[in-house]
């Protein structure tokens, strides 16, 4: 081409450029006015509408609550299990005005204005922002229809199904693995927010409460967009919740109720142990309460009922009944007198009736005023004779027997895995000192060695001391749980076995109580004669009202309540024993008449087969000259 | 020329910085412009990201890094660049079938070179900058306007890499390269009928696309733009969220740091693609119009540029540049904004990530060099 076009050609292209230039500054003019427009619309034309979308807009982390374990007695039995149930939840920041709210949930379902005030509580005790709290558990087919119809008047109400803990054995669990409960202000304030986050429930007594940790297992995690009315729009993330572990208990439902009936409807508290492994088979306080009530919230009624009834039926007699061990006591206070070389198996003692300190005119009565004459150890026990014990404690001393009683487990927690058992107690100088700023005196060392005094024993600990002289001095502490998912439990704090200078001053305690039933003076020997197998047993009377110097026990001039409490203590066979049970009946009066057979009938139930013979695992070694007992 | 230096600098002190950046081949306007969008991209970016101080520091190191490339690309006169734009795209184009053979596959695209231990690099990033360059070289040397046979191989040369990239797939980038195609054209005075008779032919052909090219999730996105409320849960989530967060800023803004659907999580990629959201809930309208402010400013700026540019190929680049750069501006904040579908299109300076500040401000060290090299050629 010419060199002249060219130039001519530039020339033009600016031209061109310039304009196209022009075009294109004009569209982008144009089309950013466009996008102000746009945000100007977005912005301030829709301003309102946008603001409160982004209010009401939210994504969520709901918790997962991890299912509860569940708790089997040692047959694998279901004793607490967990059961879907429908329930009227609220929440508070979706509700509005949430008191006008529950004025229509109570006037929709019908309900009194005590549910009101409940409801009030309740949603009060909400922890997080947007948590649905619970209120009203167990609803009916018909009131979710009610809800589900008035659903436009409650804002902020759903129904919620969620597990809910149900004990289908009823009462007869409810002391021993107790009950769960909604979390209350107090526990609020101890448990990890964050695992129990999803969590509405929490153990109050027994298993449930102390192995709540176990139990409850690990929360999980759902990441989750709501509308503004709450609905979940859709799952953004998950983390599943580690169930809980699962517990077997050495409780059998079984033995249980043998045990339960065997109280005949009495009021009393029940133990029964395997000595050579500590775990305790049945665990009897009666009268007993449904734990249901108390999973979904008792009603000030139902609660009120209970609390004030003057049978107790919350009162936990096997863990937190102080009774005074009474005779029950005599068998380790015999070995105790033995091991410290104050008694020998043949020394005598002669029983007047009384015993007298020296120097002293107080006499201390034998409960039979007539006195037994010469007594040694077996008959002392067989017959429950006081006076020989009186002078026992007295030559042993406080010291060495608040020692060797201690080493029984007496004033002390016993048991592994038992939740507000309580100690007891077993006194001393020290304690005398510290409790009455009193020194001590002789006279109260001597109602000591037959179980009275300050003495104060539960049913639990005195079946653990019987189950000391049947293991002749192993202890395993006693438990209810079985296994933990699989595993035993362990004991982090195990007590010392009780090592004597003579093992077979066992044996000598264990002959005595064996005489107890089976002996021609024995004091229950009339339960003994009808049993299929050797029992070691010890009965015992623990006072409710003090009897005066002079004074004589009259049961006919005692008001019911105020008679003494029967106690018995026995494990069998004697031969090798599979089996300590303790037995308290309150108000039984007599030990050896009412609460023996009641410990036999428990002993029976756990060792005969149905024809009322010993069950073969428990049936004695036959020797090469036949039978022997 | 050196008229204009006259009148705008009269003081020595001045006249001799000003030479300084002229030495160094800046237009200080631009630098000017690109810092206070730096300052203001790491402002936002520390609300948005949830006050990630790695995140900030990466951005501001990337900006150094951009910055970096910005000043040894405006060193190179634009007739080199013109001699060896067509060498850079054979190797662009080469590495674009490299990618679509044996490419790097990351978030269901494959769009990645990965030379291990060495480098991992998209190889459409710098078609950006090639595209513009090789349609104006093509051009700068034919008579304008463009006629039918330099028109269609213009066009054949925007299309190679166009269909490579779209599919990786990679829409957003696709389009952003025939755009930067395309608009050397449009600034080489490509026939009004021709542009009009295209922008009709593009209904049939978006309908074949439909059928034949688009993916799912390409057509969810244009489904979902044309309601984004029918899919609330799924893809028109991203539009109904920034929408309510722009909206919800008003016409001041909730201020800085106090955003809540960013930082409630409810906007996706609020640090990324979708970050005006944040600028326009925190800031507000105001806040909105003064980065479209500022955008206006550098666009006007390379479009002085591009009038004061002394070569074809110069103009052509520049123009193309410009506009380029406004189409990332105006897409961004329309899909954004929920006026245009949502295309991976990042907002130029403000979101977060490197690469793509790196192309662009090595896309405004070619404007440098356009224009401080010009003074150099006259006075040669």
């Amino acid at each position: 081409m010419p060199q002249p076009i060219q130039l001519k050609d530039h020339e033009k292209d600016a031209i061109l450029v310039r304009r196209r230039v022009l075009v294109g500054l004009v569209l982008v003019l144009l089309l950013i006015g466009v996008l102000a427009a746009r945000m100007y619309y977005l912005q301030v034309v829709q301003f309102e509408y946008h603001s409160t979308l982004s209010e009401n807009n939210r994504v969520h982390v709901q918790p997962i609550p991890p299912n509860r374990g569940l708790i089997f007695d040692r047959q694998g039995r279901v004793i607490a299990d967990n059961r879907p149930s429908f329930s009227l939840t609220v929440t508070r920041e979706r509700a509005g005005d949430w008191k006008r709210v529950l004025d229509s949930v109570v006037e929709v379902l019908g309900l009194s204005e005590e549910d009101r005030v409940l409801f009030e509580k309740r949603v009060l005790q909400g922890r997080r922002p947007f948590e649905p709290v619970p209120i009203l558990y167990e609803l009916s087919e018909e009131q979710i229809a009610r809800v589900a119809v008035n659903q436009f008047r409650l804002p902020g109400v759903e129904v919620a199904a969620q597990l809910v803990r149900h004990y289908p054995q009823g009462a007869h669990f409810a002391h021993s693995v107790g009950y769960v409960g909604r979390i209350n202000e107090q526990e609020l304030k101890q448990l990890d927010p964050v695992n129990y986050s999803g969590t509405h429930h929490i153990g109050k007594t027994g298993i449930e409460k102390f192995y709540e940790d176990v139990l409850h297992g690990q929360v999980g995690y759902e990441e989750v967009e709501t509308n503004a009315r709450g609905r979940v729009l859709r799952v953004l993330k998950r983390t599943d919740p580690v169930p809980g572990k699962d517990i077997t208990l050495s409780l059998d439902l079984d033995l249980q109720e043998a045990a339960e009936q065997a109280l005949g409807g009495r009021r009393g508290a029940i133990v029964a142990l395997l000595p050579n492994s500590g775990e305790v088979v049945a665990m009897v306080s009666q009268p007993s309460f449904n734990p249901n009530l108390f999973v979904t919230g008792i009603s000030f009624k139902d609660y009120g009922e209970l609390r004030d009834s003057i049978d107790r039926p919350l009162y936990n007699r096997v863990l937190r009944g102080l009774y005074p061990p009474g005779s029950t006591i005599k068998p380790m206070m015999a070995v105790a007198g033995l091991d410290a070389g104050v008694i020998t198996p043949t020394s005598r003692v002669f029983d007047p009736g009384f015993f007298q300190l020296p120097n002293v005119q107080h006499k201390y009565r034998n409960w039979n005023r007539s006195g037994d004459g010469w007594v040694n150890l077996d008959l002392a026990i067989a017959r429950s004779n006081d006076t020989y014990f009186y002078d026992m404690a007295h030559k042993l001393g406080i010291d060495r027997m608040h020692d060797y009683m201690t080493r029984f487990g007496l004033g002390q927690r016993v048991s592994l895995d038992m939740f507000e058992e309580t100690a007891g107690l077993m006194p001393s100088r020290e304690w005398k000192r510290a409790r009455y700023r009193q020194s001590w005196y002789p006279g109260e060392t001597v109602i000591l060695g037959i179980g009275q005094g300050y003495m104060q024993a539960t049913p639990l600990q005195l079946a653990q001391a019987t189950a000391l002289v049947a293991t002749r001095g192993k202890w395993i502490r006693p438990h209810l749980a079985r296994s933990i998912a699989g595993e035993p439990p362990r004991d982090p704090n195990p007590l010392p076995d009780i090592e004597l200078r003579d093992p077979r001053y066992w044996d000598y305690a264990a002959h005595g109580m064996e005489q107890v039933l089976h002996g021609p003076r024995g004091t229950a020997r009339k339960v003994g004669d009808a049993s299929a197998y050797r029992i070691a047993g010890k009965s015992g009377t623990a006072q409710v009202v003090a009897i005066r110097q002079g004074e004589k026990y009259d049961s006919a001039k005692l008001a019911e309540r105020h008679r003494d409490h029967a106690l018995f203590v026995a494990f069998a066979p004697v031969h090798d024993p599979q089996i300590a049970v303790a037995v308290m009946v309150e108000n039984g009066e007599s030990g050896s008449g009412v609460a023996a057979p009641v410990a036999k009938m428990v002993m029976d139930a756990w060792l005969l087969d149905e024809d009322g013979k010993l069950k073969a695992e428990f049936a004695p070694p036959l020797t090469a000259d036949g039978e022997k007992p | 020329m050196s008229g204009n230096f006259d009148r705008v600098l009269s003081r020595d002190t001045l006249r001799r910085r000003a030479s300084l950046l002229l030495r160094l081949h800046i237009d200080g306007l631009l630098l000017l412009l690109l810092l206070i969008l730096a300052a203001g991209s790491l402002f936002i970016l520390y609300s948005a990201s949830g006050k990630n101080w790695d995140l900030v520091i990466k951005q501001a190191t990337s900006f150094g890094i951009g910055l970096g490339a910005m000043l040894v690309i405006a060193q190179f006169e634009p007739r080199f660049m013109a001699r060896w734009v067509p060498l850079g795209y054979l190797g662009v184009v080469t590495l674009l079938v490299a990618v679509e053979v044996a490419g790097h596959t990351a978030m269901g695209a494959t769009r990645w070179i990965n030379i291990p231990g060495l480098i991992r690099f998209q190889p459409s990033e710098f078609m950006k900058i090639i595209m513009p360059m090789t349609i104006a070289w093509y051009l700068s040397t034919r008579s304008l306007p463009p006629s039918l046979k330099h028109t269609a191989i213009s066009l054949a040369l925007i299309l190679i890499p166009f269909v490579l990239i779209l599919k990786q797939p990679d829409l957003g980038t696709a389009l952003l390269i025939l755009a930067s195609g395309a608009f050397v054209l449009f600034i080489g005075g490509l026939r009004w009928r021709w542009i009009v008779g295209a922008v009709a032919a593009v209904v049939p052909i978006a309908v074949g696309m439909w059928f034949f090219v688009l993916h799912n999730y390409q057509k969810q996105r244009v489904l979902t733009f044309l309601d984004p409320e029918s899919d609330p849960l799924g893809t028109g989530w991203n539009i109904i969220q920034s929408k309510a967060a722009i909206g919800s800023g008003g016409v001041f803004g909730k201020g800085w740091l106090a955003g809540t659907q960013s930082h409630l999580d409810f906007l996706p990629e609020s640090h990324t693609d979708f970050i005006i959201a944040v600028l326009a809930e925190e800031f507000g309208l105001v806040g909105v119009c003064l980065l479209l402010l500022v955008y206006l400013l550098l666009i006007t700026r390379g479009l002085v540029i591009t009038v004061q540019a002394q070569t074809l190929f110069g103009k052509l680049l520049a123009g193309a540049l410009t506009m380029t750069f406004f189409v990332y501006v105006f897409v961004n904040i329309g899909m954004v904004s929920g006026l245009l579908p949502v295309v991976g299109v990042p907002l130029p300076f403000i979101s977060y990530g490197g690469t793509s500040l790196v192309t662009l401000l090595s896309g405004f060290g070619v404007l440098m060099s356009i224009h401080t090299h010009r003074k150099w050629i006259a006075q040669v």
